[in-house]
């Protein structure tokens, strides 16, 4: 077996990660390439299980699995953030969250009527 | 270039270009989809790599649940059917980051084990696994344990508008001397916008 390959296709998916975390605009997007970023984590520590003799066997595997339960948790939790941006904001677009002042910007319907019309306090197109 | 490498190199080339996909396709339920292509090729290498519970736990819990949640909040969050057009960021610093990252640590990995080949070890059983968490890393465990359970509170304080936030008509009268001393910020939130305005300014 030539770990290089699966070295190599772990870098490869993490870079793909990385890609996808500055690229996608919808939050739904960026947590699915969070996924591909730990999954890239978790094959480096199982083929490192292979190649790198520990003094307790199958740590990496342990890694693994452990790695995979904090990805169970991390999905959870943001899902519950990004449903409760929607909530707030009407969208998901991660470059129309105000990370300052975040009274000014919120959208007119939400102060003044509640939730009762989420889709008009949102903007087709976010500030570039 | 045993059986081993050549099932590597196919399963590695599935992963690598559902990932393409899922960073690259204009269809918000498509990127899912192919998702759960990368993930179950990756869960294809654990095997091959000896891992065997590590690739089942990979397909339960990737495939099986975050796949699906992340099918669910698409459809929670109303997106579009078909292709949109503003899924995408202008890329080149993306792209610049991303490859300079990937391609970086790649050339790092193939200098360091160049065209070497080594002896997979014995498998990763469930027995074997099991004996190493509970023996070795048992307090990693526990603890993870502790995580997994505040994620689910975390997780359901936050999908829940009702807990934490000021009840403006019901129950504003009746206790003031209970919550309000002890969360005064809850006092100055605007009557209608109550779980908006409250989250807001505390993130």
């Amino acid at each position: 077996m030539r770990p290089v390959i699966p070295y190599v296709t772990a870098a490869l998916l993490f870079g793909l990660g990385i890609y996808g975390v500055l690229r996608r605009r919808n939050a739904v997007l960026v947590l699915m390439a969070v996924e591909l970023m730990l999954n890239a984590v978790n094959l480096i520590l199982v083929t490192a299980d292979t190649t790198a003799k520990a003094v307790l066997p199958h740590g990496g595997q342990v890694f693994a699995l452990f790695v995979i339960v904090l990805a169970a948790a991390e999905i959870g939790v943001g899902l519950a953030i990004v449903l409760q941006l929607y909530r707030m904001r009407a969208s998901v677009a991660v470059d129309e969250i105000p990370l300052t002042e975040p009274h000014t910007a919120e959208p007119v319907s939400a102060t003044t009527s509640g939730r009762a019309s989420p889709a008009a306090g949102s903007e087709p197109e976010g500030p570039r | 270039m045993t059986g081993v490498d050549a099932l590597l190199l196919a399963l590695g080339a599935v992963a690598v270009g559902s990932g393409v996909l899922v960073v690259a396709t204009r269809h918000l339920v498509r990127a899912g989809l192919y998702l759960v292509v990368c993930l179950g090729a990756v869960a294809g290498m654990y095997l091959v790599l000896a891992a065997e519970l590590v690739a089942w736990v990979q397909v339960l819990i990737y495939v099986g649940a975050v796949v699906v949640l992340l099918l669910f909040a698409v459809m929670l969050t109303r997106a579009p059917i078909g292709a949109s057009d503003d899924l995408d960021r202008p890329g080149w610093p993306a792209a610049l980051i991303g490859g300079g990252a990937g391609l970086g640590l790649a050339a790092l990995l193939v200098d360091a084990y160049r065209w070497t080949t080594v002896e997979l070890p014995e498998a990763g059983t469930a027995e074997r696994l099991g004996e190493q968490v509970f023996s070795s890393w048992v307090l990693p465990f526990e603890v993870l344990s502790v995580l997994l359970l505040s994620a689910l509170v975390g997780a359901i304080v936050l999908s829940r508008p009702d807990i934490g936030a000021p009840r403006p008509e019901t129950t504003g009268a009746a206790r003031p001397e209970t919550t309000g001393a002890a969360r005064p910020e809850a006092a100055d939130g605007p009557a209608g916008d109550d779980a908006a305005g409250d989250r807001g300014r505390s993130r």
